[in-house]
């Protein structure tokens, strides 16, 4: 950007139309539940990796109004676990790709991510996990407070602050990527294999016959399927619920905030677990802040002012010259989360209807890998190996992935 | 923000309450006759409506007691609060 360009001069135009609204057919192979990033990404995989195209996204609202509209945009794979860590990073290679794939401008900047360490414990664990990536060749070092000075200069690294910064974790490759264009790129791309996205259609129940679902019921009436995805996020125990099936995930509310424009000067996405604050700056120059969840049970799509309250205070203590920034927008999202932090994917007791759920505050970033893994799913009809460790029955066997350590956002 | 009524202590800010997540979870009557499955929804499982909900919260920073409320999880309106030996309310 030089000098004379208004901020967010270099951003490319608004499109024109990028898919039909079709009127919905009386059946098709596949029906997707959910016209987030995360169902637009399975049609798009299951239509360019699987030739399946009689496939329909049905979304209640309008195209990815729902956390796909509402998220901050992280994007990295510096988790813990193997099991993580494999589907995290084939999300982020694929995204490396993405706007080829997709011919579509999706604004991914691979501008790196600080997670802070503020105490001995802190240290230890962070530096577990550097060693964890490493042998998962995921891109991670452990940085030093001069270091994280150097890689995001507004940082206080002062050690006479509440939480002073003892060092960090660094993925050089982690970024951010504009979430509406992924949304669009996606849809645009399914819509061109002939796969029908049909806004406006809320799933109100299901037809069943035995252990199969053979159709869904909608507010524009009944559709049949040969095989079904409930990719609905935060909604997804109102479907569950309508088909008897028990799921662990609790919705809870979870906020963002941007501030004004301003010139850039958060270079990099800098997160700290223990203060429960995030930033990253945008594109057009807003700085984008996240905060943890709101402790109870939501779908109302706002949360409290004094999660707010508490973030502000942890940001302006790190970043001391935020305190002379205006605070443009707030907003909230609804959040799907589960007993280990991790999602659940995979099989239900009904045998065509596979579950997408419980990625919580962390499934944009998931958004290819997870299109990808889902689509090889339904047209194998096999959990795909990346996303078998994330059965419903993990919580049976005891196989559980406790990510709480690398989500990063508290719940 | 809003104001919660403690049963004890009356209307307080929500910033004085600890979340307890859903009422009326019984502990098993013979835990060692339950099997992996029926623990796994003894553990993890809970509901999680879109609409009337009975849940556990403590006054934290009050009188640190635990109360159970009906509360509607689409509009965060609180329907009515009562101590763990009353009878969950029939909210129509
Ligand atoms: C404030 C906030 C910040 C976040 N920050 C990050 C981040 O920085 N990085 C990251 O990786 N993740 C982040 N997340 C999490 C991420 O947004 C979600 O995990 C991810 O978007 C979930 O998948 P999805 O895109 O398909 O969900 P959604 O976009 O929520 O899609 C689900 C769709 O299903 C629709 N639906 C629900 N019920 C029905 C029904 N009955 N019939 C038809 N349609 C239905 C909804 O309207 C919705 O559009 C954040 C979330 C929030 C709220
Ligand atoms: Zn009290």
């Amino acid at each position: 950007m030089t000098a004379t360009q208004p901020p967010g001069a270099h951003l490319p135009d608004h499109p024109d139309f990028l898919w039909r609204n079709p009127e919905p057919k009386k059946s098709y192979d596949v029906v997707i539940v959910g016209g987030g990033g995360h169902g637009l990404a399975t049609a798009h995989y299951l239509a360019k990796n699987h030739g399946i195209t009689n496939v329909a996204v049905l979304e209640k609202g309008w195209l990815a109004g729902g956390n796909m509209a509402r998220n901050t945009t992280l994007i990295r794979s510096n988790y813990l676990w193997d099991e993580s860590a494999k589907i995290y990073e084939h999300a982020l290679k694929l995204w490396e790709g993405l706007e080829d794939d997709l011919d579509y401008p999706i604004l991914f900047s691979q501008r790196g991510v600080l997670n802070l360490a503020h105490s001995l414990q802190d240290v230890r664990d962070s530096v577990r996990r550097v060693e964890a990536n490493k042998l998962n060749g995921i891109d991670a070092e452990w940085v030093g407070p001069d270091e994280v000075k150097k890689l995001c200069p507004l940082v206080n690294i002062s050690s006479d602050i509440r939480y002073p910064v003892m060092g960090a974790t660094y993925q050089p490759r982690a970024g951010i990527a504009k979430h509406d264009y992924v949304a669009w790129g996606f849809a645009r791309r399914a819509d061109e294999a002939g796969i029908d996205i049909i806004q406006n259609c809320e799933v109100t129940g299901f037809v069943t016959d035995g252990n199969k679902v053979t159709g869904v019921r909608t507010s524009r009436g009944d559709i049949a399927a040969g095989q079904v995805a409930l990719c609905a996020a935060g909604h997804t125990s109102t479907l569950t619920d309508m088909l008897g099936i028990r799921t662990p995930v609790q919705s809870h509310p979870l906020q963002a905030l941007v501030s004004e424009l301003l010139e850039p000067v958060h270079p990099t996405i800098v997160m700290s677990n223990a203060i429960h604050v995030y930033v990253s700056q945008a594109h057009k120059g807003e700085l984008v802040m996240g905060a943890g969840v709101d402790s109870y049970n939501g779908y109302g799509q706002r949360g409290a002012f004094h999660i707010i309250e508490r973030q502000m205070a942890a940001a302006v203590e790190l970043f001391p010259v935020f305190a002379r920034a205006h605070l443009l927008r707030t907003w909230g999202g609804i959040v799907d989360v589960c007993p280990d932090a991790s999602p659940i994917v995979g099989r239900t007791p009904y045998d065509n209807v596979y579950l997408n759920c419980g990625w919580g505050t962390g499934g944009f970033k998931a958004t290819p890998g997870l299109g990808w893994c889902l689509a090889d799913t339904i047209a194998n009809d096999e959990p795909h190996e990346f996303i078998a460790p994330f059965s419903l029955d993990r919580f049976v066997t005891g196989a559980l992935v406790d990510e709480h350590g690398a989500a990063a956002v508290a719940h | 923000m809003q104001l919660i009524e403690c049963p004890w202590c009356g209307s307080r800010e929500e910033t004085e309450f600890h979340y307890g997540g859903e009422a009326h979870v019984v502990y098993p009557d013979d835990p060692a006759s339950l099997n992996d499955e029926q623990w796994a929804h003894y553990v993890f499982f809970r509901a999680n409506p879109k609409g009337l909900f009975a849940e556990r919260w403590n006054h934290s920073a009050g009188c640190r007691r635990w109360f159970n409320a009906v509360r509607d999880t689409a509009t965060y309106r609180f329907h009515s609060v009562y101590r763990l030996d009353e009878q969950k309310p029939t909210i129509s």
